[in-house]
């Protein structure tokens, strides 16, 4: 066995294909629970929607959708860039590629979470924080708002996270300890990402769009 | 699943096309439901706006994240997920909704 691919292995797998395997099924899973994790917020989400479809609509139509759409555009770009750095380790293409797409990665997941603070400082200054001197009259409206602080605040954490994960790739990437070629971590953190961009594309459609029509 | 090392003296190129379309569907579908919130359809509206949503992270699933050329074993994990979820709201909603 080749010495780049010996420093990748870790204990107890005997070549890189049963590690990878192992990477992969183990990331899945844990994506699986985090699925659950955010199935749990959007079904309080449904559940309160139902007690409350009025000011739902009306709640949701405070929240502003240029800033909603122009993030899921600036996701959906990064999960791409993402997915051509996973394929370009898989493929064994040259570092630099590897990098290259990293790096555009984070700068997309960093963009995200750049217009997101733009538009939490709108939503603050239009008194949409469900606490005091809340906005909106209905009731339902706190509700509304309680859901959206604490969902988009929870999927921006993740998204830091994931930012950390592929800066790390990124960087140490480019040294002699982590070769990006062929490396399973590569195809774990691009999985994490994607689900991160999947949570969000679920997001959208109950946060920006309801209310919008009439 | 990857054929393991074969391809180690002569690197596949990447899917570039095939990427590239995925991200431009991506996009469309972005605009379609952007688009479709403001079409004055009632209650179908919302279901609309998750069923974009869903092939769009379908789409995700399929391509960026390799389900389409996934073991059985990563298929059923992600599915598994589904299904507890699945599980949680129609447990839920048949006590919430038969109490309207």
């Amino acid at each position: 066995m080749s010495a780049p691919v010996q420093s990748l292995l870790r204990e107890p797998w005997p070549d890189l294909a049963s590690q990878r395997e192992a990477a992969t099924f183990g990331i899945w899973i844990f994506l699986a629970s985090e699925l659950l994790f955010f199935g749990g917020l959007i079904l309080a989400y449904a559940v309160c929607r139902i007690g409350h479809p009025h000011a739902f609509m009306a709640a949701a139509r405070e929240t502003d959708i240029v800033y909603g759409t122009a993030n899921t555009a600036v996701l959906l770009t990064s999960s791409f860039a993402m997915a051509l750095a996973a394929q370009a380790s898989e493929r064994e293409a040259r570092p630099i590629v590897i990098r290259a797409c990293l790096a555009a990665t984070a700068a997309l997941g960093c963009a995200f979470l750049a217009i997101k603070g733009f538009e939490y400082a709108d939503d603050l200054r239009k008194g949409l924080w469900p606490a005091g001197d809340f906005a909106l009259p209905e009731p339902g409206a706190r509700l509304f708002f309680a859901l959206y602080w604490v969902m988009t605040g929870v999927h921006a954490l993740h998204l830091t996270i994931g930012i950390g994960l592929v800066g790390r790739l990124t960087i140490r990437g480019g040294g002699p300890h982590l070769r990006l070629r062929d490396n399973p971590q590569a195809e774990v953190t691009a999985l994490y990402w994607h689900l991160v961009d999947v949570i969000w594309i679920i997001l959208y459609p109950l946060i920006y769009l309801p209310g919008r029509a009439g | 699943m990857s054929a393991g090392p074969s391809g180690a003296e002569r690197p596949r190129p990447l899917p570039l096309l095939r990427d590239l379309s995925v991200w431009a569907a991506l996009m469309g579908l972005l605009a379609l439901s952007c688009w479709a919130a403001y079409w004055p359809l009632g209650p179908i509206t919302t279901a609309i706006g998750l069923g974009i949503a869903a092939i769009k992270a379908g789409f995700v699933a399929a391509f960026f994240m390799n389900l389409k050329r996934g073991t059985p074993l990563l298929r059923l994990t992600g599915l598994a997920g589904f299904f507890w979820i699945a599980i949680l709201f129609a447990l839920t909603l048949s006590d919430v909704l038969t109490r309207l």
